[in-house]
Parts: structure tokens; C-alpha cells; sequence
């Protein structure tokens, strides 16, 4: 009985010392931190994906907190909807952003860019682009291996086995920058989306001279300056023998892509242009309905 | 018989096709196209104009740095225009284009055929000489001789390796210089001992060469400090740092250069360069390539000036043969294919190696099943599963920390996997990544 009773004792107050120099230690040693970032945190998505430039969503919160104005932080998986909360928990106002997403800008589909060797060795584009210039001659477009595909961490970009390139799933795609790091050649871009995901894209990179450029693939742009021209907007420019539309300028007026004579330049989801029959009337109402919007 | 003492594989050497074929002049081209880089380091500066008249060994490019090396006309002509031009890869290089009129050489290049021994010039105006004539190593790392030839402050050369090893299967050019020009490259490795000011020179030669070995011993046996050291087979002997283990015992620190334990290795035919530069005051314009195969009509050891398209060498071998799978620029241990012979001959290429389709496929790889052998074969001492798996997944700052800077790319890992997985692939990417992380590290300090 007694026995019981001393073993109680001395462990009950060894306890009771042990838990009030746990309690000191930490009273002392507590590390200040905002709560605020655990409440960011909460907000933030939690894919930890680094698409806003810092090692993590935690890291991200942290920024944002000590950070006097949200600009230039941004969470492009959550958005501007998250930046909102984010701006709300910390009391101040989001930088607007538009949303963003990535391009491939290379449409060198198998039809067009003939092979001219075969590759056997690893299937990674790093390693083929550090060997030679690809199984096609265009030196600048998709080596097709797929490391944007292994980049992405949302499986938001696929390969298509009938044109042999990526194609970016609009609904899944974050616009995160994975991708445009993985790939080699440089040819995934992220671009601002655009209002109802319209865009233009001049799908080519190829700073060769317009008749080689041809030559490896049809639909290069040869650098011609067609488009450019016709651009009311001063949008489109060509430099090294390859035309660039800047999306902060284009007003999606699709004149460029008429003229384009090798059909580089590419208008993504439009609703298709003027019907050769003018069968529906809903259908031709269409174009000056899209001028409206893109007016507001 | 010595060898270098880690790591090795003996793949089998396949000489008997290009062996003991004497070496035959290849006929100038109507229009030359001189690359602009022929060597490791700064791009060589175009000195020359359009519509100007070269003769051959004329200067028509200037070295872009110490690390550089001039380059001479090897044709005379006019010159048509300063552009870029496709190499063996796809790739865009600058290049001189000249017109070919005639053979007209410059008055001071001596082209008789007789071997002048006598040397009375300056170590310093040696390495001039050689630095003037744009000599590199024609072992395939094309590195200027020049820089080999003045050690950093505080370093002394002891003694001068003479790399006839030429363990790269099929390839023999090497062979057939030691055999017809053997004088000739024991004039040079006493030129370069004077420049060294060292009293010592050994001259590493695989016994399958024996005639070789034989020819050198004979000559050395005439020449004071010089010796000749038979090697046996393995593969790759002709590494700098192997070879240095093999013919002297010493080993290279990682990531150290040969200097560091007192070697300066030079290949044959880069000596063979620095007689010409020398004592016939002829820059380097030409070399000797192998073009062989199992089914190359007339395999042979060819001299070749460069900016001949590569299709007109060929052309001069009986054609590019029907069954063939890959063109190797080089050996097939370290060359790699080639997607476009129309590129021209430079310093670069060592020789041309055509592969029939059945043996030029790469097996589809499997699972590794950790049994070490490309650990044993690694020649630097390495762990290459490792390094390539690091690789696969990007595990840059690890494969630092276990010296992929230390990896020769010599193939020994790919070709001993008994799964076929593509390690050297792997790693020689990591290294090129590592390699650019490395020098950003240093360009911040």
C-alpha cells in the first residue's frame, strides 16, 4: 500500500515539475507570429505548385502579410477571387489581375513538318535539345518528348498523338509557369486568357528566315510582317524574323490571322467565323455581338 | 603491360576495316565552308572580307580569346560571303564560304616532304608558333594546344605524354600517322619538350598496334628522354587522366587538370600539327579522318582539308552504304550521330563511322537491378546508376556533391549496363545543368 502511495507521489510531482518547465520554457522561448498567415494560409489553395515565384503557399503567405500592398503577389491558382479574401483578411485591396494560362506556341503538327531523322535515345526534351535539332529540321519548335507534360502538376497539359504536341486543358490550367520552365525550346508562353478565353496567338517561335522556316514546317511564320501592318493597334511586332502579338494590346479584332499566308497565327475560341452559306441568321448576328463585347 | 588501374571496359576494336590503309589526299572541293568554330572556347573573329582573295594557310580568322585558336584558309579562292551554316546537328554555326580557285599556297609554307629535325627556337617562340598556326588537340576535345603548353604560375610541366593510344574502336587515323609520319611526331615531341623545358616524354601506344610500337621504339631508341610505353587494352586509355595512371602512375585530383601532377598530354596527331606549324610553317588546315564501316566500299584513313563538305569524303569511300542505320562523327564509344554529311570538315571530326540499321538501333532499356557493373567500369570512379537517377529527377545540388564534374562522358556505363539504360544520357545532361549552375554560382562572387 505504501509503496503505491510514494510511486503515486513521486511521479505525480516529477509530472507536475516537468509539465510547469514546459509551460516557462514556452512562455519564454514563444516565437511571435502574426496569425494573420495561418488565416492567408487557410485561404490559399495549398497546391504548393511555386507558380507565384515563392516555395510554397506558406511562404506566400508570409509575403503577403509583411508586405505593405498586394501588388505583384499574386496566386495564380486561386486568382484574383483568392487575392480578394486574401485582401480582405489583411485589409487591403488586390491588384486586379486577368487571369492567365499557358500557350504552346508551336503548331508543327506531323502533317506539316516532315521528319527527317529518327530519334532512339531518351524520351526527354532536355536531353534531345542539348544533342541536335530534333527529328524534324525546325530547330525551334516542339521536340514532342513530353517534359511539360511531366512538369505540370495540375495534369493540365497533355500530348496529343495525332499533331505529336501538348495541348493545354483551358479548365485545368492555373497558369503556375511549370510547363514554360520545363520546356527547352521556350515555347510555352503564359499568356492573359483573354475574355471568354478568346486570344490570338501567332503559334510559332521560328527565328530562322522565312524560306527555311518554311521549309522545315508549313505552318511557320515566316516573318513577313503582313500582320503587323494590318494591326490597327500596334500589337503585333516582328522581330528576328518571327511576329509576336502582345495581349495587352490586341483588341481581338482577328484581321491578322486573314492575312497570315502560311495560317501561323491562330484565334482560340472564337465561335466560328462567318458561315460560307448564310444559312442561320442567329449565326451572322454573331461577329457584331462579339464587337460589343470586346467595345465593353 | 601497364593500364590505368580504375574502371575500364573492352569493347571489341574493330580496326581491321580502316587498318594499315596508307592515308590518301582527299580532292579539294569547288566550294569550301570554313566554320567559325572549330574549337572549345571563344568563337574564332573573321578577319577576312567578302570578295577577297585567300591563299591557303592565309589567316582568315582571328582567336576570340586567349582560350581560342585562329584559323588559316585551307583552300585558296575568293572569298563569297561570311554566314551561318548547318553543323552535323541542325544547328546554326558562323562560317566563311570561299569560292575554290586553284592550289595556290603561301610562299612562306614549305611543302617538300623532307623532315627537318633541327630546332634552334625559343621556348617562347615555339608556343607562339603553335598558337599562331591554331593548333587543338585533334583527340576530339579540340582544346588549343597553346594553353596546354604555358602551365598557370607556380606549376611545372615534369614530363610530356604522347597519346598514340587511340583506344576508340574503328577509328585508325591515328595508327596510320604513327606508322607514315613517325619521324615526323618525334620531331614534334622533341619540339614540345623544348618548349616545355622538360627532359622527359612518354609515348602510350595500345598493343594492338604493334607495328606502331615497333616503328616508335626504333625511333625512340635515337631520341634522348623518350620512351615508348605499350599499353594494354582497355577502353579509354586515350583519356587524359587515364592515360597519365597508365604510363606514369599518377593520379589527377578531381576536378584538377593534368598539370597539377606534372603532365602535359598531347595526341599524335596534334603533334604531328606542331611539326607541320614549326618547321614547315604550316598552319593547321587539314587532318587525318577514318571513314569505316562493316559495309563502307573503300574504308580508309583519309587527309582531308578542312571546309570539304563531308558528303565529298564520303563520296571519295565508295558513298554512304545501303544498309546504313547511323552516321557516327567520331568513334563509336564517344561520337555521336549525325543527322546532316553535307557539314564540313574541321578540326572537330576524328572520323566517320557508318553503322548498319541492325547495329546502330538502341536496345529498349529495362529496370535497373543494381549489380553494380557501371560502378566497377566508371574509369573517373564514379556511381553512374546513381547520377543518373539524381538526373532523372533533377537532383542538381546531389549530383554536385558526388563530382558528376568529374564524368568524361566516355560511354563505359551505357556500355556495360546489362539492362541498357541510358545512364551517360542522363548524366551528361545533369552535368551540362550542374555544370551552368556551377559557373552562374561563380559569376555572382
Amino acid at each position: 500500500m505504501n509503496l503505491i502511495v510514494i510511486s503515486l507521489l513521486v511521479l505525480g510531482i516529477t509530472g507536475c515539475a516537468a509539465a510547469l518547465l514546459l509551460y516557462l520554457t514556452a512562455r519564454k522561448f514563444k516565437v511571435e507570429e502574426d496569425p494573420r498567415i495561418d488565416e492567408v494560409q487557410e485561404v490559399l489553395p495549398g497546391a504548393n505548385c511555386g507558380g507565384c515565384g515563392f516555395a510554397g503557399c506558406r511562404a506566400l503567405a508570409e509575403a503577403c502579410v509583411k508586405s505593405d500592398s498586394l501588388d505583384g503577389l499574386l496566386c495564380p491558382v486561386g486568382g484574383a477571387p483568392v487575392m480578394e479574401k486574401v485582401g480582405a483578411i489583411l485589409g487591403m485591396t488586390a491588384a486586379a489581375s486577368d487571369p492567365k494560362i499557358a500557350v504552346v506556341r508551336c503548331n508543327g503538327v506531323c502533317a506539316a513538318r516532315p521528319k527527317t531523322s529518327e530519334y532512339d535515345g531518351v524520351k526527354n526534351c532536355r536531353i534531345l535539345h542539348s544533342l541536335y535539332v530534333g527529328e524534324t529540321a525546325c530547330p525551334f519548335g516542339c521536340l514532342g518528348c513530353g517534359d511539360c507534360v511531366a512538369a505540370c502538376p495540375f495534369d493540365a497539359i497533355h500530348m496529343n498523338a495525332e499533331t505529336g504536341l501538348p495541348e493545354v486543358d483551358e479548365e485545368k490550367c492555373v497558369a503556375c509557369g511549370k510547363c514554360a520552365q520545363a520546356c527547352p525550346r521556350g515555347i510555352i508562353e503564359l499568356r492573359k486568357k483573354g475574355p471568354k478565353g478568346r486570344r490570338m496567338v501567332v503559334e510559332c517561335v521560328n527565328k530562322d528566315k522565312g524560306a527555311v522556316a518554311r521549309k522545315a514546317c508549313l505552318n511557320a511564320c515566316i516573318g513577313c510582317g503582313k500582320c503587323q501592318k494590318e494591326c490597327s493597334f500596334e500589337a503585333i511586332t516582328v522581330e528576328n524574323n518571327v511576329a509576336y502579338i502582345d495581349s495587352e494590346k490586341c483588341r481581338l479584332c482577328r484581321k491578322c490571322e486573314g492575312v497570315c499566308p502560311t495560317g501561323a497565327i491562330h484565334a482560340v475560341n472564337f465561335p466560328p467565323k462567318k458561315p460560307a452559306a448564310p444559312a442561320a441568321e442567329g449565326q451572322q448576328t454573331q461577329p457584331t455581338a462579339q464587337k460589343e463585347e470586346v467595345q465593353a | 603491360m601497364k593500364t590505368f588501374r580504375i574502371g575500364g571496359v573492352h569493347p571489341h576494336d574493330n580496326k581491321i576495316y580502316s587498318a594499315h590503309q596508307p592515308i590518301r589526299e582527299c580532292p579539294l572541293p569547288d566550294k569550301a565552308i570554313i566554320p567559325l568554330v572549330q574549337h572549345i572556347g571563344a568563337p574564332a573573329q573573321a578577319v577576312v572580307e567578302k570578295g577577297q582573295k585567300v591563299k591557303v594557310g592565309e589567316l582568315i580568322a582571328k582567336a576570340g580569346g586567349f582560350v581560342s585558336a585562329n584559323i588559316h584558309s585551307p583552300v585558296s579562292g575568293t572569298v563569297t560571303k561570311i554566314d551561318v551554316t548547318s553543323d552535323a546537328w541542325g544547328m546554326k554555326m558562323p562560317a566563311i564560304f570561299i569560292d575554290v580557285e586553284g592550289d595556290e599556297w603561301l610562299e612562306s609554307i614549305d611543302r617538300s616532304t623532307d623532315v627537318i629535325r633541327e630546332c634552334s627556337l625559343e621556348p617562347k617562340e615555339i608556343i607562339n608558333c603553335i598558337q599562331e598556326a591554331g593548333i587543338v588537340g585533334l583527340g576530339g576535345a579540340c582544346f588549343p594546344t597553346h594553353v596546354k603548353l604555358m602551365p598557370p604560375p607556380g606549376k611545372k610541366a615534369e614530363v610530356l605524354i604522347v597519346n598514340g593510344v587511340e583506344c576508340e574502336p574503328y577509328l585508325t587515323c591515328d595508327h596510320q600517322l604513327m606508322l607514315e609520319h613517325g619521324e615526323e611526331i618525334m620531331t614534334g615531341i622533341q619540339i614540345l619538350m623544348r618548349a616545355l623545358g622538360i627532359q622527359k616524354a612518354v609515348i602510350g601506344i595500345e598493343k594492338n598496334k604493334p607495328d606502331a610500337i615497333a616503328r616508335m621504339k626504333e625511333l625512340a631508341s635515337r631520341t634522348l628522354g623518350v620512351e615508348v610505353q605499350p599499353l594494354r587494352l582497355k577502353y579509354p586509355q586515350g583519356g587524359e587522366k587515364q592515360l597519365i595512371d597508365a604510363c606514369i602512375r599518377r593520379q589527377v585530383p578531381s576536378g584538377a587538370l593534368p598539370i597539377e601532377v606534372g603532365a602535359v598530354v598531347d595526341n599524335v596527331a596534334t603533334i604531328y600539327a606542331v611539326y607541320e606549324a614549326v618547321q614547315k610553317h604550316k598552319p593547321l588546315i587539314s587532318r587525318v579522318m577514318t571513314v569505316t564501316g562493316k559495309s563502307v566500299e573503300k574504308p580508309g584513313n583519309y587527309s582531308v582539308r578542312f571546309g570539304t563538305p563531308l558528303t565529298q569524303v564520303v563520296a571519295e569511300a565508295g558513298g554512304v552504304p545501303e544498309d546504313t542505320g547511323k552516321i557516327i562523327g567520331g568513334g563509336p564509344m564517344m561520337g555521336r550521330a549525325m543527322n546532316n554529311i553535307d557539314m564540313p570538315a574541321n578540326k572537330r571530326v576524328s572520323g566517320l563511322l557508318f553503322l548498319p540499321e541492325a547495329e546502330s538501333r538502341r536496345t529498349e532499356p529495362e529496370n535497373c537491378i543494381r549489380c553494380g557493373k557501371c560502378v566497377d567500369a566508371c574509369p573517373m570512379g564514379l556511381e553512374p546508376y546513381l547520377l543518373s537517377k539524381q538526373a532523372e529527377k533533377k537532383m542538381w545540388d546531389e549530383m554536385e556533391q558526388h563530382d558528376v564534374m568529374d564524368c568524361i562522358d566516355c560511354g563505359c556505363c551505357l556500355f556495360t549496363c546489362p539492362s541498357h539504360r541510358p545512364l551517360l544520357d542522363y548524366i551528361r545532361m545533369g552535368k551540362a545543368t550542374v555544370g551552368g549552375i556551377i559557373r552562374a554560382r561563380a559569376a555572382k562572387k
